[in-house]
């Protein structure tokens, strides 16, 4: 079987990401492994909400929610361990059984009502609710309100995997972003991702052939927002904090920005997407440039905001048009 | 001897904003016939296709379908108990293939979707199935095309296809002929007279000659109410019906 | 209870309500006309405050601040629309979404490099900022109660623009049935930029009258966008009267709310317990109420005809 050019590059991005931590061992500067391990993490999220926009043309603007649910989780564990003395709840697998359930039963929440409406008001919904998890999150003093949760310990895998080495830590993040890759591919070309599919080229369609997209739908919402939880697990082990912040909408939006950035046609565009938003953040802040005494760099978004727009209006498919054997339109 | 009715309509009414679109609407198919419904723009023909499948809600009357009444079986429901429908529009999956679209349909027929895992673009319970109704509508050459790069004439052919898939007791075709070229209309005639030995049809169309050499029975709304309903030749030679309808074309 | 307490926080529901019908009204019909999400609104409703923060300190009166600030931001809305919203209309919502997205970011980055990071203060002039006694024994601060009536006005006014006007007709049937207007031969274009800037002066002057209570500052207006997408969604898209019903809906729950409802929770749960869940339940309400309309109406309590199936 020869591979195409595309999945060449693909390969070659997979096998450059194995050996970072080396690489940056070999340089001596451990500080990209935490940037890089910081934008699979985001990877990984975005992945699981290109399930939704990129497949299944639902435009859900609260997904960090998910995210912050996983970490939050992994935060009031540590917590408590500390504070209360209870030891399971820095239990690793109890925490990662937890932050899957708990934010896949949160999604089911969400999306149940949320997938009722369309359009405008799906994207307005899911925002509002993600917001109501952030207020709720803010509101709580027990757990540090605005301030956030400080994770005095990781979570304990009993021996199987020690999350306080950065490289296992990283190896973990790693190796959960090519089974969730995996896991999407084997999906989306599943009798589900078919249906998936389907109703986001014509639903009216579909329920003319015998479908209700409903369940489909909502069944995706809640794989979706469990990986996303996955994702917030190990986002809370990295960070060894966890805020509100995390679930911000703005992080939500973050998301789909990576996800128009690489493009939402394939299957490694959110990868893309969240190494290309991430570099672009670290290469535009660090812009040299001075303007009448005022660093460029330090107004980033200033040029960060209109890139988007450009993107938008001319560059549909993102990173994905520019690598070979891009699909033509959208 | 007399054919049992697959689908009986009694009573029904629709009204948008105090506008009777379908007025006290009674008709039947017969098991077997080719029910052609003719009518002039705004008679309510499409209003009734939406109401057959459950796509919109009727205010009054009832839909009895295979003995069965229709009242709370949902728009995908009804496919399952055997209407099929096309589309007046063009409505498909214009960035799957061909013989995407169509085992899409088959898939909606083949038991549930929570299936997550097995790759289906290629399992044959679907392909087969759905090659086999491409071949029968003249689209087997085309299965790999992406549905947007089809002529409008194959998308409509392909419109019909799609509900074939669905395994149907009776279709509802709406206008399968709109913005055809005379050529294609020919064309699709002569499927849709092979069609007609095995399925019971409810043809919704403009074109004169295409209903008057497929239909067994033809019944014509105006206003949305039926006029009259008969063969060919009688509704030919009904007086209302010229006067209503045929005789200003005539 | 306290009923004077009572009293004022009904007031102060009236106010937040008000200010988000400003934000809403406008937003709604951008929404509903050209069925487009625009989520750099609230960045107008920010521009707002710091515009009229300048012109009152260059002029060194609120009111003449607040006069200059209105054209402003009506200008500035129609230059957003005319260079960068405008080629959006025909895309789908989610390119909508990124788009507005990035100019949240450069209004905010632009802000900063023109005002600098720190808030601004936008000081009352002294028949505002006093107490007047509208119930005897109950002082109101003065200006609150000087929004409650510009609110009240505006709302007034709108309603009657959108029901005998002409504007106001093309406005209502755009909600229900854009293709229509495009067949009575008006001008779109310039209709719908009209609109938006109207719905960004609006935008603009629910900021400056909550800059002086709230505070001048980068990333004010998101906050309150998020609760004006719950108002447009709970009123249904489109809908003015829908906006104004939920936006003080909303006003008053959320206000009266988180004032009483550690009371209220003290009665039935442990004081702990209910001091602790109080503010997380209190912020969570509207969302509920969100969720409780649209779980009985997707298409909110007063969607336009036409629009629902």
């Amino acid at each position: 079987m020869s591979l195409s050019s595309r999945q060449v590059i693909n390969s070659a991005l997979l096998v450059f990401l194995a050996a970072l931590p080396f690489l940056t061992d070999w340089v001596g500067d451990s500080f990209y492994t935490g940037l890089v391990a910081r934008i699979l993490i985001l990877a990984i999220a975005a992945l699981s909400l290109n399930l939704l926009i990129g497949y299944g043309g639902m435009v859900s603007f609260g997904h960090a929610a998910y995210i912050g649910v996983g970490a939050y989780v992994v935060g009031i564990g540590a917590f408590h361990a500390f504070e209360d003395g209870i030891d399971w709840m820095l239990n690793g697998y109890v925490q990662l059984v937890a932050a899957i359930l708990g934010s896949a039963v949160i999604a089911l929440i969400i999306g149940a009502i949320s997938l009722r409406t369309r359009g405008v008001y799906f994207i307005m919904i899911t925002m509002a609710f993600s917001q109501m998890l952030y207020f709720t999150a803010v509101g709580v003093e027990t757990y540090g309100a605005d301030d956030g949760l400080s994770i005095y310990s990781r979570s304990d895998m009993l021996g199987l995997i020690d999350l306080n080495d950065e490289k296992s830590l990283y190896y973990l993040i790693y190796v959960s972003l090519l089974v969730v890759l995996y896991l999407m591919h084997r999906l989306v070309g599943s009798a589900f991702g078919n249906v998936i599919r389907g109703s986001k080229s014509n639903e009216a369609r579909m329920r003319a052939i015998g479908f209700s997209p409903y369940k489909y739908r909502l069944t995706a919402f809640v794989i979706a927002g469990a990986i996303a939880g996955y994702a917030g697990f190990l986002m809370a082990n990295l960070n060894d904090f966890v805020s509100p912040d995390v679930m911000h909408w703005t992080r939500s939006g973050d998301l789909i920005i990576m996800i128009l950035l690489g493009g939402m046609a394939s299957l490694f565009g959110p990868l893309y997407g969240a190494l290309a938003f991430l570099m672009l953040e670290e290469l535009l802040s660090s812009i040299p440039l001075t303007v009448g005494g005022l660093r460029v760099g330090e107004y980033w978004q200033l040029l960060f905001g209109p890139l988007l727009i450009l993107v938008v209006l001319y560059a549909r498919n993102g990173v994905d048009s520019f690598l070979p054997g891009a699909r033509k339109g959208s | 001897m007399t054919t049992p009715d697959l689908l009986i309509v009694e009573n029904l009414v629709k009204r948008y904003d105090g506008l009777l679109a379908t007025d006290d609407l009674s008709l039947t198919v017969r098991q077997g016939e080719l029910h052609a419904i003719i009518g002039p723009n705004g008679a309510g023909k499409t209003t009734l296709i939406k109401q057959l499948t459950g796509e919109i809600r009727s205010d009054a009357g009832r839909v009895i379908f295979a003995g069965q009444n229709l009242k709370r079986v949902s728009e995908p429901g009804r496919s399952h108990i055997g209407l099929a429908r096309s589309f007046q529009i063009t409505s498909l999956f214009q960035n799957f293939t061909v013989l995407e679209n169509v085992c899409l349909a088959v898939q909606a027929h083949s038991g549930h979707s929570f299936r997550f895992w097995k790759k289906i673009n290629n399992d044959t319970n679907l392909t087969e199935p759905a090659l086999t109704i491409l071949q029968h509508m003249g689209l087997e050459q085309r299965a790999h095309t992406v549905t947007s790069s089809l002529s409008h004439g194959e998308q409509r052919q392909l419109e019909i296809a799609v509900a074939l898939a669905t395994k149907p007791k009776l279709l509802l075709l709406d206008e399968p002929m709109a913005g055809m070229s005379k050529e294609d209309s020919e064309t699709l005639i002569e499927h849709l007279l092979e069609l007609k030995n095995r399925y019971t049809i409810l043809l919704i169309e403009h074109d004169m000659d295409a209903v008057f050499s497929l239909a067994d029975r033809i019944s014509v709304l105006v206003y949305g109410r039926a006029i009259a309903t008969g063969t060919p030749d009688e509704i030919r030679n009904n007086e209302d019906v010229r006067q209503a309808y045929l005789g200003e074309e005539a | 209870m306290n009923w004077l307490l009572l009293l004022e926080q009904i007031l102060n529901g009236f106010q937040l309500g008000l200010l988000l019908f400003l934000l809403a009204a406008g937003l709604t019909l951008v929404f509903g006309i050209m069925d487009m999400v625009n989520l750099a609104h609230g960045s107008l409703y920010m521009m707002g405050a710091y515009f009229c923060a300048t012109f009152t300190g260059w002029t060194g009166s609120f009111l003449l601040g607040a006069l200059l600030t209105l054209p402003a931001v009506f200008l500035l809305g129609i230059i957003v629309e005319v260079v960068a919203l405008r080629t959006l209309y025909a895309r789908d919502h989610l390119d909508q979404v990124m788009a507005t997205f990035g100019l949240i970011l450069f209004f905010n980055e632009a802000t900063r490099l023109i005002w600098g990071p720190i808030g601004l203060v936008i000081p009352l002039p002294d028949f505002l900022n006093q107490t007047v006694e509208i119930i005897p024994g109950a002082p109101y601060p003065a200006f609150r109660l000087a929004i409650i009536i510009v609110g009240f006005l505006i709302a007034g006014l709108l309603y009657l623009i959108v029901s005998r006007t002409k504007l106001g007709m093309l406005i209502r049937a755009g909600a229900s049935n854009r293709e229509m207007i495009g067949a009575l031969g008006i001008n779109i274009r310039l209709l719908f930029t009209l609109v938006f800037g109207l719905g960004a002066a609006l935008a603009g002057l629910a900021g400056l009258m909550a800059g002086p209570i709230l505070s001048v500052e980068i990333g004010m207006g998101e906050g309150i966008l998020i609760l004006t997408l719950v108002v447009i969604v709970i009123g249904g898209i489109g809908s003015i009267k829908g906006a104004f019903i939920a936006a003080i809906l909303i006003g008053l729950i959320d206000t009266v709310g988180r004032s009483f409802l550690p009371e209220i929770l003290d009665l039935i749960l442990p004081s702990q317990t209910a001091a602790t869940a109080a503010p997380a339940i209190s912020s969570m309400m509207i969302y509920l109420l969100m969720a409780l309309v649209l779980a009985i109406k997707p298409q909110g309590l007063f969607p336009p005809k036409g629009v629902g199936r």
